[in-house]
């Protein structure tokens, strides 16, 4: 039997490249995911940030301890995000590595998340805005052909929901409480609805995450959405915004100036202290 | 009621004390029994609510996800033991707005330790280690005290705390098995905190003015300088665990006493922080009546909404 | 300075199925729902409960304890209240 050296040169090649192929896919898959995952992480991370910022210093005890379960909430979730993005990853990197080494224009949440507790309108109408896309996006991923994020998601929805009764009740109250709250409430709506079209942005990540069955498609969660904030805004006897204009960019890690500080304090540590353990 | 009356209630009073029986809320009690319990108690709330700030300091600038966690839990728990105490409070009849009140101008006092800045990370390992652990001695003879309410919040408060001094001295032994940097973090840590931890359980006994009458009410059950001894015997082995160094020239085991001897506290230092010149006096009130004046807006809206969902209500109905 | 102080509420909770509800302290809040919503918050951090009640503390009549001695003490001599104030052989176990 006659062997075309030609001929297994070819079937090799043609192999090698078949291999080369897949593992590209396998890791721009892994990419995605591992940017997919980021991108919800860094919600969770940078909002439970903002409120941990106010543990010590809210209105009441009741609502301090309220909100500092709120931040723990979200950096359990985070925890478990980042855990899993440091599987896929399978560089090294820890899950601190990623919550605390990247530079500002890799942290891809959305603005909204990242604006200041300028008072205690702005943190509640801030958590409103943010907990009833969350929720609506949670329910949706718990779906997610992933089985990680589909746990994660089951988790975290008892926790959302709780977050969103919280701070939907306050909206309510400051709404529609004094003539000096309802100001204070509105002019914080007013503020932060610019970042709120933001949310249902899709980036690739999404869309391939979406083509997988793994991802949410939250072009589709927008309708829901802004009804449902609508009713309730007016419920609290609140004017539902009626600017068109948005701002966006988080997703694609172009920040308001406000993430700056937030990353010198959460990376302080990192970065003045490198590679050691805490 | 007649002095006589009065006497013979209080010596029945005592009596029952005496037998380890529980005062409760209505109970009639002798109203300097009344008084000192709303001072200590409130006290001890004040100190919790004004403990969160040192800590909450360094929530944002956590080193890890892991030890971000552990501390906001920490300073909510501080929130938590804050308010049991002053709900316990609020059954000798005073409302939580008037304590606050108090607070704010400077007429009830709080534990001086927390009018130190925390600086480092380390100061975190230490305030656990350190401060929780004098805590805990001051704190779990009160889960036996007379006052129901009171001794009640305390054995929720001590049973919550038991991961608060663990929580902080493990920080500390991952400093201390850490790099050269990290241990020397973690020593000057150990050196700020030590005196003003031995201070934080109360002047000597010479200078100490409640604790005979305290003793008798189980609001107290050993002297300050017991206490001290107490927690220093029970530290030193914990520092040498650690392989820090502290800082007493004069700290020595006495075979004969089977205790250690310590050198002399600076009680001028002491007594400067608790007038209210220590390096944080300001800063504390100021964060404390800042959060309450920024608040007020809030907790006046959300009582008005309630009322005005009242009105809707009975207007309805009728 | 506020017009109106939040009530002070007094809060039970259930630790499991099976058992009562227990008093477990106090909290302030501006209605039942709020006060329901903190006591979880307050009260329950450590997986205390499965179930709360919240009773405006303005709500509940205590009894008075100087009147402890008729209400209280009449029930001390009722020893017959009680299973060993009956006399029964040995022989019958159980009862």
């Amino acid at each position: 039997m006659s062997i075309d050296r030609d001929e297994i040169e070819i079937s090799l090649k043609a192999r090698c490249e078949a291999i080369r192929k897949v593992s590209i896919e396998v890791n721009m898959k892994n990419e995605n995911l591992y940017n997919y995952i980021l991108g919800i992480a860094d919600n969770s991370l940078i909002l439970g940030q903002r409120m941990g910022e106010l543990c010590g210093h809210g209105p009441t005890l009741e609502t301090d301890i309220a909100c500092t379960n709120i931040s723990l909430d979200l950096f359990g979730q985070v925890r478990s995000y980042f855990q899993y993005a440091s599987k896929i990853a399978g560089d090294g990197r820890t899950e601190d590595d990623i919550a605390m080494l990247r530079k500002e224009r890799e942290y891809i949440n959305v603005l909204l998340v990242e604006q200041p507790n300028t008072d205690f309108a702005y943190t509640m109408a801030r958590q409103f805005l943010f907990d009833v896309y969350h929720l609506a996006f949670l329910v949706e991923l718990q779906k997610s052909a992933d089985l990680t994020l589909s746990a994660i998601a089951s988790k975290s929805i008892k926790e959302v929901s709780y977050h969103e009764r919280f701070s939907s009740d306050w909206v309510k109250r400051l709404g529609d409480g004094t003539e000096e709250s309802n100001t204070k409430m509105q002019e914080a709506i007013d503020a932060l609805w610019t970042y709120t079209d933001e949310l249902f942005h899709q980036t690739e990540a999404d869309k391939a995450m979406v083509a997988e069955g793994i991802g949410v498609d939250v072009t589709k969660l927008k309708d829901s959405y802004y009804r449902h904030v609508s009713e309730l805004l007016e419920e609290a006897t609140l004017q539902v915004p009626e600017s068109k204009y948005f701002q966006k960019g988080g997703k694609e890690g172009i920040h308001t100036e406000h993430l700056g500080y937030m990353l010198a304090e959460l990376q302080y540590m990192q970065r003045t202290y490198p590679n050691m353990e805490w | 009621m007649s002095d006589e009356q009065i006497k013979n209630l209080e010596e029945q009073f005592e009596a029952r004390i005496a037998r380890d029986e529980k005062i409760e809320p209505k109970d009639w009690m002798p109203e300097k029994y009344r008084q000192t319990h709303i001072r200590q108690m409130s006290q001890h709330a004040h100190s919790e609510i004004v403990g969160m700030l040192p800590e909450g300091n360094w929530i944002t600038r956590a080193p890890s996800l892991r030890r971000k966690v552990a501390l906001l839990a920490k300073v909510q728990d501080e929130a938590g033991h804050g308010l049991y105490l002053y709900s316990a409070t609020e059954t000798l009849g005073i409302s939580r707005d008037e304590m606050y009140e108090q607070l704010h101008t400077g007429k009830a006092k709080y534990s001086s330790i927390f009018n130190y800045p925390t600086i480092t990370w380390a100061d975190m390992g230490a305030i656990g280690w350190l401060v929780d652990g004098a805590a805990i001695i001051n704190q779990v003879p009160l889960c036996n005290t007379s006052y129901g309410p009171y001794a009640r919040a305390m054995i929720r408060v001590c049973k919550e705390e038991s991961f608060h001094q663990r929580q902080g001295f493990e920080i500390m032994l991952k400093l201390c098995n850490g790099t050269p940097e990290q241990k020397e973090m973690a020593q000057d840590a150990l050196n700020r905190w030590w005196w003003p931890s031995l201070m934080m359980l109360g002047p000597t006994d010479a200078e100490s003015i409640h604790t005979e009458q305290s003793m008798k009410w189980k609001l107290k059950r050993k002297s300050n300088d017991d206490l001290r001894q107490q927690f220093i015997d029970q530290t030193v082995p914990q520092a040498d665990i650690l392989g820090l160094t502290i800082p007493d020239q004069d700290l020595k085991w006495n075979e004969e006493r089977g205790s250690y001897d310590f050198g002399e506290i600076d009680w001028d230092e002491f007594w400067q922080v608790v007038k209210g010149h220590g390096p944080m006096n300001r800063e504390r009130m100021k964060a404390r009546v800042g959060a309450w004046e920024r608040g007020e807006w809030v907790r006046d809206a959300a009582m008005a909404y309630v009322e005005k969902k009242q009105e809707r209500k009975e207007k309805q109905a009728v | 300075m506020s017009t109106k102080n939040w009530p002070l509420w007094e809060i039970f909770v259930r630790s499991k199925n099976g058992l009562e509800h227990r008093h477990c302290g106090s909290l302030h809040a501006t209605d039942a729902e709020m006060a329901l919503e903190n006591a979880r918050d307050v009260y329950t951090r450590r997986n205390e409960g499965v179930s709360i009640w919240v009773v405006e503390s303005k709500n509940i009549t205590a009894s008075n304890p100087e009147n402890n001695g008729e209400l209280f003490e009449p029930a001390q001599d009722k020893v017959y209240r009680h299973p060993t104030f009956y006399d029964l052989p040995d022989e019958v176990k159980h009862m």
